[in-house]
């Protein structure tokens, strides 16, 4: 089994669409999708970003870090939100992002995230982290 | 894999379990899925993936599942009705869902039937639930793919013969029923989680599907505490599958397992699953206990720092609920542990005594170990040694041997 990212990314176009639809069957459609992966049994986690334009943007070009509010000038996708599924297969993984409810003109990219298991575990800072792991719990 | 097989194995239960009931007939329905998936491996490539893909399976299956019964209605009167009924090329409502949870539980609870053989019901949910090919059964059992086949065509054959309702089983018999199924899933785990060199990945994907289908069933039977106790027990083992193994893929014991290693996200899912188990409040049953002590494992930094008093006490609610020789060796296990040696070995003495755990090498390992800390080495040399004449895994016999040794 592998961890992959379904990564959502909108445009102003999508984000606009997105603005026009009801709360409720937003929340209908995703949570249906949503109950999908739970009976499947693949969810492990999943979260959706605030409003793009509540967020900035910080700039490495130059010399020092350059913020600028968002949304985001040149770029014209917008990362909307995450899933996070425990899949044996790329294929399926592909398979989940094909069923994510998207609005036309969206995108999802689908990334595996590699395990811890696969850093050199004799790297002081990968134990590390592991100890920080064990101590929360996190993922 | 191709696109192909993802949608299968992710869909294979609601397409088999929505045509079953739509056929009234498990091997008919199994048939016409098949015959599906095999139409779409030409003619996807050939005119493109469909829009909806499952639609499109579905509607195929119904295609042929009405072809089937037009060449039966000339034998059958019943099938008549069947093959009337028109090929618009939908699905024909099949695809309810308002059903679809029903077809997938009454499926599992089908193929875990008990008028099948244990193998039998393991092969067909693996098959019919999982959606795994006869060829993948096959690997992960290590047994010839005809086996498999025939015990799964068999398998359809004696439900058909025995007359098995396509149905979730009445509220009276449904945890009886329940438990065939959850053994079915811990067999499943049980044979995809035991350490085989060589193999190991295969097999841990094995183990992982039973996660799967345990998840799958827990979100169908959210009241049911022995499903969550099930789930709990497979999430915490499965935690310590990184660990399990050294780099040459020898097998390492939980003594000497780099805990570090161990897959905390999994500890913590097993463990909100032991949670939901409990929260029921009608007990622990005997998956819910072992969760219980593997959470316990989990919790410990190391096998000193391990809560044993507590394992002691699960140990006994499992000898009352699931009583057996294995539990009562781990018992004596944990209670020499928490402090007692000389207790434990008492306990074990009972064992063979009454001789419950025949020709294992299970039971002269643990009395070498428990002898070994009572300081009487020159028996616990003889009991460490026996034991790896009785043990069958080669790699285990060699670490009774380097401990028998090291007695010397």
């Amino acid at each position: 089994m592998a961890k992959y990212m379904l990564i959502m990314r909108n445009t102003d176009e999508t984000q606009a669409k997105m603005a026009d639809t009801p709360f409720d069957e937003m929340l209908e459609t995703v949570g249906r999708f949503n109950e999908e992966l739970i009976k499947a049994g693949v969810l492990v986690a999943a979260e959706g970003l605030d409003d793009a334009s509540q967020g900035v943007v910080v700039d490495y070009s130059g010399e020092t870090p350059v913020i600028t509010d968002g949304p985001y000038g040149e770029t014209k996708e917008l990362f909307g939100g995450f899933y996070l599924i425990d899949v044996p297969t790329k294929e399926e993984a592909i398979e989940w992002a094909k069923r994510l409810p998207a609005f036309p003109g969206a995108k999802c990219e689908v990334r595996r995230v590699p395990g811890i298991d696969e850093f050199p575990q004799d790297n002081e800072w990968i134990r590390k982290e592991r100890a920080w792991r064990e101590q929360t719990g996190q993922l | 894999m191709s696109s192909l097989e993802a949608i299968w194995r992710i869909e294979s239960a609601r397409i088999v379990g929505a045509l079953t009931r739509y056929t009234g007939d498990l091997e008919l329905a199994e048939d016409v899925a098949q015959e599906a998936v095999a139409e779409a491996l030409v003619s996807w490539p050939r005119d493109g993936e469909p829009a909806n893909p499952v639609g499109w399976l579905l509607a195929t299956a119904r295609r042929r599942a009405i072809d089937a019964f037009r060449r039966r209605a000339a034998r059958d009167e019943k099938y008549a009705l069947l093959a009337v009924e028109d090929t618009d090329g939908s699905d024909g409502h099949l695809w309810d869902p308002d059903r679809i949870d029903d077809d997938v539980l009454a499926l599992m609870f089908v193929a875990c039937h008990p008028v099948l053989s244990p193998e039998a019901r393991v092969a067909l949910t693996l098959r019919t639930v999982g959606g795994l090919s006869t060829e993948e059964i096959a690997r992960a059992f290590l047994v010839p793919v005809p086996t498999v086949q025939a015990r799964i065509t068999r398998a359809k054959k004696t439900i058909a013969a025995a007359r098995v309702p396509f149905e979730v089983p009445p509220v009276a018999e449904r945890r009886e029923r329940l438990g065939g199924v959850l053994s079915v899933l811990y067999v499943i785990f049980t044979e995809g989680s035991t350490a085989t060199a060589g193999d190991s990945l295969l097999r841990q994907d094995l183990a992982y599907e039973a996660v799967r289908l345990t998840r799958t069933l827990a979100a169908l039977l959210p009241g049911e505490p022995e499903v969550f106790g099930l789930l709990a027990l497979c999430e915490l083992t499965a935690s310590r599958f990184p660990a399990r193994t050294g780099p040459d893929g020898e097998a390492i014991l939980l003594e000497q397992q780099d805990r570090r290693r161990w897959d905390r996200s999994a500890i913590r899912r097993g463990r909100a699953a032991l949670g939901q188990a409990a929260a029921a409040g009608r007990g622990l049953g005997p998956y819910g206990l072992q969760a219980a002590i593997a959470a316990c494992h989990a919790a410990a930094d190391s096998v000193a720092a391990t809560d044993w008093e507590r394992v002691v006490l699960l140990y006994e609610a499992l000898g009352r609920v699931a009583p057996s020789p294995v539990v009562e060796l781990n018992r004596a296990v944990a209670v020499a542990m928490a402090g007692s040696p000389a207790e434990g070995l008492l306990m074990v003495d009972e064992l063979v005594a009454t001789d419950r755990l025949p020709g294992s090498h299970l039971v002269p390992s643990v009395r070498g170990e428990l002898l070994t800390r009572l300081g009487r080495t020159a028996e616990a040399r003889a009991e460490l040694e026996l034991a790896a004449r009785l043990c069958a895994n080669a790699r285990e016999r060699a670490v009774l041997l380097d401990k028998a040794r090291a007695l010397n």
